[in-house]
Formats: C-alpha cells, sequence, structure tokens
C-alpha cells in the first residue's frame, strides 16, 4: 500500500506519477491492494461512467489523451478529492505514530513548532516530538541518519542535498514551503549611515548555511549594488542563534539572517534593520518542511497525516490574528527560547527597526505552504550563478522531482483550502535589474547577471 | 610539625581563600553592567546568579518538553555519555597501554602515531564520526572516547615500562600466569601511573562532553549552555560554567581517592 492519498497527484511528473496512471485503470487494481484503496478505485470507476456513460467509452479516452491528462480532465469536471475523501474518512492505518521533527529555533519553523504546543500533530493521530537542532548542519545529519523523521529545512537544502551538493546524495522531497518573507539584512549599529551595496566592501557577513535562501538573496543584493559578493566582501557561515552574540562581539558587519536575530539584534539595541528580505523579493520562500525520500514511501499514511497537520497549522499562521496567540506558545524555552515581544514584534510585522522608527508591516514574515516549482528553478539558477553546481542543469526535473506541488496541492484542497492551479508561476522582484524571473528560461537568465561564476 | 601549627597553617590557608573570593566577586560586582543598552541585562551580578542558582538547584529535575529539561536532567545525560566513552577508552587504553609498556620495540614504533593522535582536539573527529556512525548520540560518546583515550594509554605505557625489573624477574621465577602476573605484579605496580593517566582523561572528557553537545543539540549540560546562549541568558551560562566546574572538581576528587586506595607502599 503506497502513498495512497498522494496517488491522486494529477500531475504527470509527481514522485508518485506511476501510481496516478495505475489508479485509472480501477478494475484491475481492486484485488491486490487493501480495502481502502479500492473504495477509491470504486468511487473513481463510478464517476468516470457517470461522465462518461460507460467503461469502454473511458477506456477509449484514456488511452486516447494518456492516463494523466485523462485523470486531470476528470479532475476538472469533478471534485475527485472531495468525493474520496467522502466515501472513505480515514487515509489509513497510521504506520509511525511517534516521530521525532527536527528544527532550528527561528521563526521560520513557526507552523513546524506551533504544531506541537497547539495540537496541529495530534489532531491527525500523531505523537510528534520537535527537536531543536544546533545548526543547518546538524539538521542535514539528523535528517539524513534518520534521527529525525521529517524536519524543517532551508527550501534549497532538500535540492542540493538531492543533487549530492554539500551533503552525499540523499533523496528528499519537500511538500510544503513554511514562510515566505522573514528575512532581513542587518548591520550593526556602527554603520547607521550605509546607504546600499556600495558602501559594503570589505565587510564580514553571515549567512545561516551555504544552501540558504539567505545566501543567494544577500549575493543578488550585493551583486546588483555592484559588489562581488565573492571578492570585495566576506561570508560566512554561522548558526542562526549566535549571530545576535557576533554582531555583538563586533566579529560582524552584518547578517542577512532569519528573525527573531534581526529583531532580538534591535531589542539588545547592537543592531538596525537595514532591508526586510521582502524588498529584495516579495514572497520569496525561506524555510520549508521536507522528509527523506524513503520515509515518505515507506509510511505514506504518517507523511499524509504529518503533511495535513503542517498545512492546516501553516495555513492557521497565515492569519494575522492568530499571530499573538502563535508567539505565546512559540516563545517559551522549550522552543524558540525568546523574549515573546520580540517574537511578537516579528509575527505582528509592528516592529522599531533600530533607527528610531516604528513600522508597520504586516506581511513581514507570511505564511504559504505551496511549493512553486519556479522558486526552485530560480534557487538553481543562483547555485549555478555562484559555482555551487557546475555543467548542465536540469533545472525543471530537479524542481519537479523535490518540489511536491501537485501534492501539495490535493492536500490543501482536501483541507479546503485553496491553492495555485499552476506548478510553476513567474516571479516579481523589487530589486535587480530583471524585475521578472521566468522559470521557462532558466539559464539566459543566469547569463544576464554581470557578476557570477558560471 | 606539631598539630597545632598544622590547624593554623589551614587556618591560613581558609582565610587567603576566601579573600580571594571575596575578591573576585566584589571585582565582578563592579563590572556589572545593568544593560547593553538594550532591554536584555548584560553582565548580570553575583547575586541574579546566585538567585538562578537556587532557582535552578530547587526543580533540578523538571521536564517541559524534549528541549527544556532541568539541570540535573542535563547532568545526568552528560555524565551517562561520559561514562560510557570514558569507561570503553580507560579499558582500552590500559590494556594497549600494558602490551605497549612491556614490548619496548613495539612501543617505539608506534609512538610517532600515539604522538599525532594525541593532540588532535577530540571535537575534530565530530564530522567524520557524524558521517560514518550515523548517530549523534554515540559520535558525542565517540568524541569522549577518543579524548580520554590517549592520557591514560601514555600514562600506562610509561608506567608499565618503568616497573622494576626485579618484579618481573620474580614473577617469571615463580612461574606466575600472564593473568596473575598481570593482575597481581603489572596492574599494581603501574597502578599509580596509570591513575594518573585516568584523572588526565577524565579531565580532556569533561571538557570535550560540554563543546560536543553544543554542536549536537538536544540534551546534556553543554546544550543547557547553548541554549541559554541563544537568548543571552548570561545569568543561567554563568550559573552553568559553574556547575560543570563543580562537577569536574568531585570527578577529579572522586579518582583522586580511587588513587590513594590502589597505591602501594614501596
Amino acid at each position: 500500500m503506497k502513498a495512497r492519498r498522494l496517488e491522486e497527484s494529477a500531475v504527470p511528473h509527481g514522485v508518485f506519477q506511476e501510481r496516478a496512471e495505475e489508479s485509472l485503470d480501477a478494475d484491475s487494481a481492486i484485488k491486490t491492494d487493501g480495502p481502502d484503496a479500492a473504495m477509491e478505485r470504486a468511487v473513481e470507476g463510478a464517476v468516470a461512467r457517470a461522465v462518461f456513460g460507460s467503461d469502454l467509452r473511458r477506456r477509449e479516452f484514456v488511452r486516447y489523451v494518456g492516463a494523466g491528462a485523462a485523470y486531470a480532465i476528470l479532475n476538472s469536471v469533478f471534485p475527485m478529492g472531495a468525493a474520496k475523501a467522502l466515501a472513505q474518512e480515514k487515509t489509513g492505518p497510521i504506520e509511525k505514530k511517534e516521530l521525532k521533527v527536527g528544527f532550528i529555533p527561528i521563526t521560520c519553523a513557526t507552523p513546524i513548532i506551533m504544531a506541537e504546543p497547539m495540537g496541529f500533530y495530534k489532531k491527525h493521530g500523531l505523537d510528534v516530538q520537535v527537536y531543536k537542532a544546533s545548526g543547518w548542519a546538524m539538521i542535514r545529519d539528523l535528517a539524513i541518519n534518520r534521527e529525525t523523521d521529517a524536519t524543517h529545512m532551508l527550501t534549497p537544502m532538500p535540492i542540493a542535498f538531492t543533487m549530492g551538493v554539500g551533503s552525499q546524495a540523499v533523496p528528499f522531497v519537500m511538500p510544503a514551503v513554511e514562510n515566505i518573507n522573514g528575512q532581513a539584512i542587518t548591520l550593526a549599529v556602527k554603520h547607521k549611515g550605509i546607504k546600499g551595496a556600495q558602501d559594503m566592501k570589505g565587510f564580514k557577513f553571515a549567512v545561516p548555511f551555504d544552501y540558504s535562501i539567505h545566501n543567494f538573496l544577500l549575493r543578488y543584493y550585493l551583486a546588483e549594488g555592484g559588489v562581488d559578493p565573492d571578492k570585495e566582501v566576506q561570508i560566512r557561515v554561522i548558526p542562526p542563534p549566535e549571530m545576535v552574540a557576533n554582531l555583538q562581539a563586533g566579529n560582524l558587519d552584518g547578517y542577512l539572517g532569519p528573525d527573531p536575530f534581526n529583531q532580538r539584534a534591535v531589542h539588545e539595541a547592537v543592531g538596525f534593520i537595514f532591508m526586510l528580505s521582502k524588498e529584495i523579493w516579495p514572497g520569496h520562500p525561506c524555510c520549508a518542511f521536507a522528509a527523506r525520500k524513503d520515509f515518505v514511501e515507506k509510511n505514506p499514511n504518517t507523511f499524509q497525516a504529518l503533511f495535513k497537520a503542517i498545512i492546516d497549522a501553516t495555513q492557521y499562521a497565515h492569519q494575522a490574528s492568530n499571530r499573538k496567540e502563535i508567539a505565546k506558545a512559540i516563545a517559551p524555552k522549550n522552543f524558540l527560547n525568546q523574549p515573546v515581544e520580540v517574537v511578537e514584534q516579528v509575527l505582528t510585522g509592528e516592529f522599531p527597526d533600530g533607527l528610531g522608527n516604528m513600522r508597520k508591516v504586516p506581511d513581514r514574515i507570511d505564511f504559504d505552504p505551496f511549493p512553486w516549482q519556479s522558486m526552485a528553478i530560480w534557487i538553481l539558477t543562483q547555485m549555478k550563478r555562484w559555482g555551487y553546481i557546475k555543467g548542465d542543469v536540469d533545472y525543471k526535473k530537479i524542481a519537479e522531482q523535490v518540489y511536491l506541488a501537485a501534492d501539495c496541492r490535493e492536500v490543501m484542497k482536501s483541507l479546503g483550502y485553496k491553492a495555485p492551479a499552476q506548478n510553476s508561476t513567474k516571479h516579481d522582484f523589487l530589486l535587480g535589474k530583471t524585475k521578472v524571473f521566468d522559470p521557462a528560461k532558466p539559464e539566459e537568465y543566469v547569463k544576464s547577471f554581470a557578476i557570477r561564476r558560471a | 610539625m606539631d598539630p597545632h601549627a598544622k590547624t593554623s597553617e589551614r587556618k591560613k590557608v581558609v582565610i587567603s581563600s576566601l579573600c580571594f573570593l571575596l575578591a573576585f566577586v566584589f571585582f565582578w560586582q563592579v563590572n556589572v553592567k545593568p544593560t547593553l543598552g538594550g532591554k536584555t541585562e548584560g553582565l548580570p551580578s553575583p547575586l541574579a546568579v546566585a538567585e538562578k542558582a537556587w532557582e535552578m538547584l530547587s526543580n533540578p529535575f523538571y521536564d517541559r518538553g524534549a528541549n527544556d529539561k532541568g539541570i540535573g536532567v542535563q547532568l545526568i545525560y552528560s555524565l551517562g555519555r561520559l561514562a560510557v566513552g570514558y569507561s570503553v577508552a580507560s579499558v582500552v587504553a590500559i590494556f594497549l597501554g600494558v602490551v605497549l609498556g612491556l614490548y619496548p620495540t613495539l612501543y617505539r614504533s608506534v609512538n610517532p602515531y600515539i604522538q599525532i593522535l594525541k593532540p588532535i582536539s577530540p571535537l575534530a573527529w565530530m564530522p567524520l564520526f557524524l558521517y560514518t556512525i550515523k548517530d549523534s548520540g554515540k559520535a558525542a560518546v565517540m568524541v569522549i572516547f577518543m579524548s580520554s583515550l590517549w592520557p591514560t594509554l601514555a600514562n600506562t605505557a610509561f608506567g608499565v615500562s618503568s616497573i622494576k625489573r626485579d618484579y618481573l624477574n620474580v614473577s617469571s621465577l615463580l612461574q606466575l600466569s600472564w593473568l596473575r602476573r598481570l593482575f597481581k605484579v603489572i596492574l599494581p605496580a603501574a597502578a599509580p601511573a596509570i591513575v594518573a593517566g585516568l584523572r588526565i582523561s577524565m579531565g580532556s572528557a569533561w571538557i570535550a562532553i560540554v563543546a560536543a553537545e553544543m554542536l549536537i543539540g538536544g540534551t546534556g549540560i553543554g546544550y543547557f549552555v547553548w541554549n541559554e546562549w541563544n537568548n543571552l541568558q548570561l545569568t543561567s551560562v554563568i550559573f552553568a560554567i559553574l556547575t560543570i566546574g563543580g562537577v569536574g572538581v568531585l570527578l577529579d576528587v572522586g579518582l583522586g581517592r580511587l588513587g590513594k586506595n590502589l597505591s602501594y607502599a614501596e
């Protein structure tokens, strides 16, 4: 019984594509799979018969357009997911109830963390313990060593690890983004007069990890300002929780880091918020929820429940009115271990910037689970641009393999949320020469930059 | 020295020792900064640390979730790791040390490698262990193993090689079995050197475990320090530092007692 719910995936490139095709040929599958699967197929068959009139015409139709397309068309005429969910209340027994989910204590992980104290995991039948890791390299090793079942990651990490960059090659899947926006360039107070990238030559910067949106956005920002990030500044990797202490010690001039550590620097009066990351790319992805591909394949029902809990929590966090309650739930020592006040300033977007201004930016951080494959393609273009990957890159294929957009759409719909109809989209930038990123032309995009290593 | 002079000498030591403590606390108090300019306290006062210590010690075994446990629980985790890594390392080190001490040619031929491995910071092994053992807890124990291996090994080898020839000659004259020779002659004769090695090993193991736990996270006194540092809670960090020092002293004193019991009169 593999990935039953996931096989509803309508898009032919999903990880579970083969199963999607099989499931259309309902009659043959009934005997081999369990009763739940049989029920699903019976529903599918009934719907198909209702739409096409007879089995024969359905088979003809499938043969003509191909199984994937047939399924997609059928799905558009009739809400298949909903019909199946109605016919069968549960997805099947959960293979593994007690799970360990790794996280880094930052507000990006809000949905993953809050799902424990606020009961989202429990609601979906799971007993999850969130496990605090000291840095991203540790998150990687814990996930690869199977010490955690699923984990908080940075959006570029599952891509890099699947490709075997910065790690041994271990296939990961990333079914959901956690947060969009929510990062900032924080500079030490002594740099209050700085106007832009051109004044930052010689700076010592920190980012949380090589394979982080932070690294790529900081490099993007500096390069757009004419500063070569490899030659004219120093960018080092420092775990987020240690950034404030290093800024205070004068060990850093600034960082593009996750919150609450930007706001914490303001709170401690050691730094100020120079620029929010959404002022570079509004709606950029940051952190993600990811799992080893083999864990998902071995425990499809567990994964499905976990996936739902995360989507539920992410949507809950998306509601601005819930943010104060969430801040209170995740600030304690067991989770973020930060002053509630700081966490609240981050989540509500009403914050002092350290320059004497009180700012109101409701979407300073936002939570949106949909893993646009075009986001993965942008990340890959930057990995290529800065020489983290060399040679030909099959942008589309990797994006489709790791970012489970179609599966996320299904789960979002099954929980009653709206989901985008496409897997990829063009992204608009606020800062930079090229204002629109077209995922269909990644190579041209890489070549369009003046400062690049590829 | 007559008993009276001895007690007055001891008095002097205690008094001057207390004076040092007072001077230190005074110096600390003078340098306390109420804030760093921000809202969190800067270097906390001795009193604040004492209060924190009272709070922590009055409820040392609380458990508020996977990432927030009392100081007592954290110490138990750390001491557990220490016990496993250190005892395995000690057994291996003493065994190898005896062999090397008994065969000087072998000792000389492997000595260069021991010398190269000895000065490596046990934490430098961490990434390699994580990659190969694939378990963060075991990797931390392996770090303890590496840190407590060399001092005991070197001291045992030295102790055994400098056993008086007479002892060994007598034991072969008596035709003692290999095992009896080991336990009746070699180990007792080399005991002072071995125990000295064990004490040094314990010190370096205790130093290494804190650093290792700061890296792997999760549990242990090192993780506790790291977690409090994230929140810039220097009060807790100072308290943890003092605790680490205190436990270190207890471990050393314990081994010292063991050494006294094992030593023999010439």
